[in-house]
């Protein structure tokens, strides 16, 4: 059973690391700024969630499982809060979201 | 295992410090930073399962709070060009 459960759980971690790399890499090689917030919350909802669900089956029934889930709650509320007034800072500065357009380079 | 999962962060985190130094715009720089305050907090949470002490943990709920407080602040200053002081009258600028 515990066997069972470690595998469980590795490929969970190892699930998560790689929409970690795969979101990072969509942070770089994604045009424009709209896109490249998608590839951000990648990171946030898959690779965190994957994560942090393959450390609590690590951690079995302790406080780090506890300490686990608060995480995982602080992500899961504030990541898309971030990202929504990211895109809304954005979209109020004038950054065009037409992917066609030409990225306007930064005022300040 | 867990030292497979660590290198991947490090690479993921490589890949955003990238991007946050050649992001065009500045949303581009604040969008890899919160990027790179998600990945550092894995990365705390990772550790300390790595090395056997689960202390980690707190301080990765307190990088947490702090990664969202940070990106609305530098989000509100972006947006409207200070941070909302309320010991500055209107009418002096």
């Amino acid at each position: 059973m515990s066997m069972a459960i470690d595998a469980v759980s590795w490929a969970l971690i190892l699930a998560g690391s790689a929409f970690c790399v795969v979101g990072a890499l969509g942070l770089v090689r994604l045009r424009g700024f709209y896109p490249r917030t998608h590839a951000a919350s990648v990171i946030d909802s898959a690779g965190a969630g994957l994560l942090l669900a393959g450390l609590m089956l690590q951690a079995g029934w302790t406080l780090a499982t506890v300490k686990l889930l608060t995480i995982g709650l602080l992500i899961f509320f504030t990541s898309p809060t971030a990202t929504h007034a990211l895109a809304n800072a954005a979209l109020a500065r004038g950054l065009s979201p037409d992917p066609h357009a030409k990225e306007e380079p930064s005022k300040r | 295992m867990f030292a497979a999962a660590a290198v991947a962060l490090l690479a993921a985190l490589g890949l955003a410090l990238a991007r946050a130094i050649g992001g065009p715009t500045v949303f581009d720089r604040a969008l890899a930073a919160n990027a790179i305050g998600t990945l550092a907090l894995l990365m705390l949470a990772v550790i300390g399962f790595l090395t056997g002490r689960p202390e980690f943990l707190d301080l990765a709920i307190l990088y947490g709070l702090l990664n969202v407080v940070g990106t609305i602040a530098v989000l509100k200053f972006f947006r409207f060009g200070d941070l909302g002081d309320p010991g500055e009258a209107e009418g002096e600028r």
